[in-house]
Parts: C-alpha cells; structure tokens; sequence
C-alpha cells in the first residue's frame, strides 16, 4: 500500500461535494494547500503547479469515522498494531478510528494511551482512543477517568465484556459526565448468555450449538438506561443487534434519556442461518440474530434511533479460528469492507439515502462522542474522504491490509471505491 | 441407486432414497454378522482412522468391531492416549492423520462441527460418530433399522423421544431420519432440556410422559446426563425419574405395548427403570447388533463413492 503524502499542494478535481443534510450533490475541485481548503470550486489547471489528483465520480464527504476497532496494540501485535490497523482503515475509507481499550495491559492509565499517540503520530488516520471503565477492565473499581480524558480518551468502555456491577456502571456514568464523556457499555447479561456462541434460536437449536438469547442483551440494555436516566450520565450502547434493544433505546431517547447506539455492517446484513455449516468467521458476539432483528436494525438507522455505524473490526489470527466452533474467538474483521456493505446493502437496498448512510458514519460518531464536526470550507483544515459510491468490487481476503483473514464475506461484491483521503496535513491516494 | 457423498457428517439434509440404502446394505451386513465366520474382505486395503477426542467405549468398539469385519486396516486414538492433551489443535491432528494416508476419519469430538471442519482440511472421508448436541448420525440410523425391524416399516410409526433433548445428538439424528423416513416423532422432556423453537423441527412437544406413552409405537429414552442437574436444569435425579423416568407402571397404566429404545450406556433407576431395560418391551441389546450392521454399511457405501472399493 502507498504511503500518504504531505498535502503541501494538491488539487482534488472532479469530485462532488455531497450535503449530508439535503443529500445534494455540487461539483467543486478542492484544493489543499498545507493540509488546509485553500479554494472550493472551479479550478483552473492550465497555470496549476501542484499535484492534480483525479476523483472524477466521487463523492467528497467529511473523513469517515470508525467509533468501534480492535487494535490489539499493545499485547497482540501479532495480530494487528496501529499501524497496519490505520492501513486498513484508510483502505476502508476511514480517516479517524476508535480503538477499543481490551488490550494488554488494557488502557486503564495515562501510559498506555501514550503509548498509542505515540504510534499514531504520523498517520493519516487520526486515533481517538477509548479508555477502560474499569481499573484493570475487571468491573469493579472505576479508572482514573480525569485523567484518562486529559490524555485523549474520548469515551469509556470495558467492551469486550459488559460493565456488569450496576453500581460500577452508576457511578461510571456519574463519573464521565463531568467530563461530557460517554460511557459505551458492550450489553450482555453474562449469566444469560453464559456459554453460548451464537443467537439463541431454531438454529441454534437445530446445530445443536448453545445459544446467547437475545433477552441477555436487552435486560441489560433496559439496566443501562434506567441507569442513565438516573443519573442523566451520557450513554452509547455498542454494537446493537435485537429488535428488543432497538425498541427499548426508541423510547428512551423519547423520553429524553441521553443514550446513542451504534450497529455494525455484519449485523445489518447476516443472520444466523451464515453460522450452518459451522464457519467461525460467523461466531460473533453479540452474534448473528434473524431476520426480523436485522428488519429492526435497519427500521432503526432510517428512523434516527440508531445513530452510528461501525465495524467492531476484531483482528483474531488464522490458527486462532482455524479450530472447532466452540474453540474459536469470537469476532471479525470490519474495516475494510464497512463502507463496501453499507453502500450495497443498505444504500442500493434503499433502506437509506447515500446522504444518510455516510452520516452514520461521519456526523453521527463525532456527535455520539461529542466531538467537533469536521467542516468543509474555505481555510479549514481539510478531512476528507473521497468515493465513488458507484463502483464495485469484490472481497479478496488474501489482499486486505489487515494483518488478519477473519471474515464472513469473502468473495462478496461491494460497492464503493475509496479513491482518496485527507487529514492531518497528509493525502493518500488509493490509486498510487 | 448410487451412493454420492463422500462425508457423513448429519442425517439432516438426506434423502430418503438414500437412508434407504443405508438401512438395506445394513441388512445385508447383518445378515454377514450372523454368519459361522462373519468377516468379508470388502474393504481389504482400505485403512480408518477412530479418532475419538471424547470417551466412548461403545461407539468406538462398534466402529472397529464394523471395520474389522470388513477386513479394513485400522488405528485407533482416543484423546487420554493422544497429543490432545498436550493442547494440539484439532487441525494438526487432522494434518497427521492425513500424513498417515489414512482413506476414512471416524470422529467424536464433544464440539458441534469439528467433523464438518475436518471434512473442509482432509481428503479422507469423515463420518461423525457424535458430535456435541448436534448429531450422532449411525446412532440415528440404527435406531431406525431396529424399529424397521420390529414393526417392518417406519412410514406412520409414532416415535416418543424422551429426555434431555437439548444436549441430544441421538435425538437430533433420530428426528432427522425419522421424518424423513415419513415416521411421526414427539418430543417428550422438561422445558429446561427442550431446545427453544424446537417445534419448527416439525414435532410435536410435550411435557407429560404419561401423553407421549398414550400416543407413542416406540419410545427412544435418553440419557440423563447428572451434570444437567449441577447446571441447574432440573431439581434432582429423583424429581426427574418421577416425573420423565420410563416405568412398568406408566406403561401398564397406559395399557399397551410400546417398544423402548435407549442409546445407551443407560442410568438405571434414573430414566428408566432398571428391570424394564431388560422387559421383552427392550430392543436395547437388537440396536447394538444392528449398530454394527449399519456402520458397516455406512464405511462401504462411502469407500465406494469414494472410488476406494475399485480392483478389492
Ligand atoms: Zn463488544
Ligand atoms: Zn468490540
């Protein structure tokens, strides 16, 4: 893969800008000139000394933001690091990414959020880490989170588990929210879905495989809000998948509690039938639901209940999942074919506009973590990501930039080609 | 008709042309066991391997007992005896099975899939011999070949299998088969052992023992297995037997004859009683018998679909 390049003065031409509010689309060349928009519109080439990048039939939106990866940096770089993690994720289109904080050790203290700047310098893609709720990830005595936000950390979470005290949990929303930060909690009552490694249901029953009911994940969604509205902390539920915990955060959020929710592209396109045949690029957790969950997901995203999505790219190496289904971990990668299933899944499925679908991958993040909005204009600093909605292609996992394999949709076609970022001063081109 | 596939790995999925095929080579093999030298050469340079990763003294002796008959070359392993222990992922041992040319894997493993992923690494031919919760496919088939024996037919037969469904392989391959065969199967056992949705399998479920013995032609009793009750799902051994526990009682109560299955070995005074496993009503010593029967019909129908009976 190319490397980025300091966008000292470059022009991008042929692009539309799309308005991710009206979905309108208006031709302008955009010209960066030390990694700032120094002019939006027509511009002329014939006395342009700089470098012209062509991005003719993309569209240019604000960098989109993952709020949910699996780095593994520090403890299982063999597995991914932040690097090889920030080259799938400008493969994916992707300018900014949340690393989760299950890592070893975990990102429970100043240092090792350090520790990932440190790694991150440098990069096109931005890292806006989330920091553990808990000291030690263990559930039981709330992280230094003052500090924590002083270092970068944009949100907490234990994810990877559930924050399965309730009276942690109270007092981590109490916490965080002296510091506007979310609590993201990965909902699952434990003593519900012990055991389990898929959705609990006929195919579970049918594979003879023990299953995780999908009422493990709502009694714990249904705890988390009455825990915010409580408290008044801010809450993100990661990686939503019933049909019940879309409902419950609906009429949460209608009667005002703070709450934003996230979906992944795997949860809004497979279901449990993928897992027969025992495949265990299809355990997950939260698993594969049915199809009326993955019906509500959708319903969810189009009505404004679901805000988010993001990949819960989980890296596991090969001999890892090479193993029988109880024996594997659970997860898969996401990066690099987010973008590709939402176009075609979602936006050429009709369940949402092209405008609404990169929203939920733009705007929608930033807001869920109460970030600033990337702005497109004249003399900002320019964070962009340039597609072409239109074009497909097809999943080769032996060419994806992750250092792992581990995914259900090899061979799928996708739509959607990143044909170029911007950020932090540094452009990349896909093209070379 | 021909046998094509090269696995077996789930009664689910097949056909009843093929189940027939099964059940009457099966017959044939039987026929061979009662035989004054009950050993053929047919599968003469053909070499399996048992590789059991879970402890199975029944299946495994009735697996080589079939290959033995057959005159195939065998190595046996079970996971006390193999590197298993040492933490040998079940891919390596598919890699050393392959390194030994082996042309057949019979496998137990405790997780649901692990013949289905070792079908997806080898050349050889696997067959499942019980699989986690999902199948026990010779284990299906003979239960079918013995109530197609005593009633000579399964097309309409009523079949109660009573137990703890949910971690049964036996009565995932029983229903399989037996549907497809055109038999009725209930499922009879409390709710904390029956699988959710189970009734999209096409059966109907109860939980009344006394009902399934009043409707049932056979009743297929299950093992009870006592870490259930540590789990949780059922009170204790002695709440069970009084309420799922097969007794003289019950079935006299019901006034009728009703045949009783049991895949063995069987917990005696817990799901059924123990002078009833050895009533005239029992088939249980007639299923071993025919478990060898029908897995030697199983290996010689896959040794030739895979070529592997050629020039013997
Ligand atoms: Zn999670
Ligand atoms: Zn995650």
């Amino acid at each position: 893969m190319n490397q980025p390049k300091p966008a000292q003065k470059v022009l991008f031409k042929g692009g539309s800008l799309l308005d991710l509010d009206t979905g309108k689309e208006t031709p302008e060349d955009i010209l960066i000139v030390d990694g700032r928009i120094a002019e939006l519109g027509k511009v002329e080439i014939a006395s342009f000394d700089g470098e012209v990048i062509d991005v003719s039939g993309a569209v240019v939106v604000p960098g989109l933001m993952d709020m949910h990866v699996h780095l593994r940096e520090p403890g299982r770089e063999d597995e991914e690091t932040v690097e090889t993690g920030c080259r799938a994720a400008m493969a994916g289109g992707f300018t900014a990414v949340c690393p989760m904080p299950n890592t070893e050790p975990p990102a429970d203290k100043r240092e090792v959020l350090d520790f990932l700047k440190e790694r991150a310098a440098g990069q096109l893609v931005e890292l806006f880490p989330i920091a553990a709720v808990s000291k030690g990830r263990k559930g039981e005595e709330i992280a230094e989170m003052g500090e924590l936000v002083e270092a970068g950390a944009v949100a907490f979470s234990d994810d990877g588990d559930p924050v399965h005290n309730a009276a942690v949990m109270r007092r981590a929303l109490e916490y965080a929210s002296m510091f506007g930060r979310p609590v993201i909690d990965h909902c699952q009552e434990l003593t519900l879905s012990a055991g389990g490694v898929m959705n609990e249901g006929f195919v579970s029953t049918n594979l003879g495989l023990p299953g995780m009911p999908a009422i493990a994940e709502e009694i714990m969604v249904a705890r988390d809000l009455f825990l915010a509205k409580y408290t008044g902390g801010k809450l993100h539920i990661a990686h939503v998948s019933t049909a019940g915990a879309v409902e419950l955060i609906r009429r949460a959020r209608a009667e005002g509690v703070q709450v934003t929710c996230e979906v992944t592209p795997h949860h809004l396109t497979l279901t449990d039938e993928a897992v027969v045949g025992f495949d265990t690029n299809t355990k997950m957790n939260p698993p594969l639901r049915t199809a009326a969950d993955v019906e509500a997901l959708r319903a969810g995203l189009r009505d404004g209940t679901i805000q988010v999505i993001a990949s819960d790219h989980a890296p596991h190496a090969i001999e890892e999942k090479e193993v029988e289904c109880a024996a594997a971990p659970f997860g898969i990668i996401g990066l690099e074919t987010s973008l590709g299933l939402v176009l075609r899944e979602l936006v050429d499925g009709k369940v949402l506009s092209l405008a609404q679908a990169l929203r939920a991958m733009t705007v929608g993040p930033r807001a869920a973590l109460g970030l600033e909005q990337v702005k497109i204009a004249k003399g900002a600093m320019a964070n962009l990501s340039f597609i072409d909605p239109r074009a497909e292609w097809v999943v080769d996992r032996s060419r994806l930039h992750s250092k792992c394999r581990n995914t259900p949709f090899h061979g799928w076609k996708l739509r959607g080609l990143v044909l170029a970022l911007c950020n932090k001063g540094l452009f990349w081109c896909a093209g070379g | 008709m021909e046998f094509r596939r090269k696995h077996l790995l789930e009664l689910q999925g097949m056909s009843r042309e093929e189940l027939t095929l099964i059940l009457d080579t099966a017959e044939t093999f039987r026929e061979v066991l009662e035989r004054p030298i009950p050993k053929v050469p047919t599968l003469r340079a053909v070499t399996v391997a048992n590789v059991f990763f879970e402890p199975s003294t029944r299946t495994r002796l009735s697996f080589e007992l079939a290959e033995k008959r057959l005159s195939a070359d065998l190595v046996s392993f079970s996971a006390a005896t193999s590197s298993v222990l040492k933490g040998e992922t079940l891919k390596d041992t598919a890699r050393n099975i392959e390194a030994m040319k082996v042309d057949m894997v019979v496998i137990r493993h405790s997780a649901a899939g692990a013949p289905h992923f070792l079908s997806r690494c080898l050349a050889a031919s696997v067959i499942n011999a019980g699989d986690g919760c999902h199948e026990h496919p010779t284990q299906g088939l003979l239960d079918m070949m013995t109530l197609r024996h005593k009633f000579g037919r399964l097309e309409g037969l009523k079949v109660a299998i009573v137990g703890d469904i949910e971690h049964s392989r036996v009565a995932r391959s029983n229903l399989h088969g037996l549907r497809t065969m055109g038999a009725e199967v209930l499922l009879c056992g409390p709710s904390t052992l029956m699988p959710v949705e189970a009734e999209r399998w096409g059966v109907a479920v109860t939980h009344d023992l006394d009902e399934a013995i009043a409707w049932a032609d056979a009743l297929n009793v299950l093992r009870i297995q006592r870490e259930r009750q540590a789990a949780g799902l059922f009170p204790s051994l002695r709440e069970y037997h009084a309420r799922f526990g097969v007794t003289r009682r019950r079935l006299e109560r019901a006034g009728k004859e009703v045949t009783i299955l049991h895949p063995g070995p069987i917990n005696r005074g817990v799901e059924i009683e123990s002078d009833l496993a050895d009533s005239e009503f029992s088939v249980i010593l007639d299923q071993v018998t025919n478990g060898v029967a029908v897995r030697m019909a199983v290996l010689y129908l896959l040794a030739g679909a895979q070529g592997a009976l050629q020039g013997s």
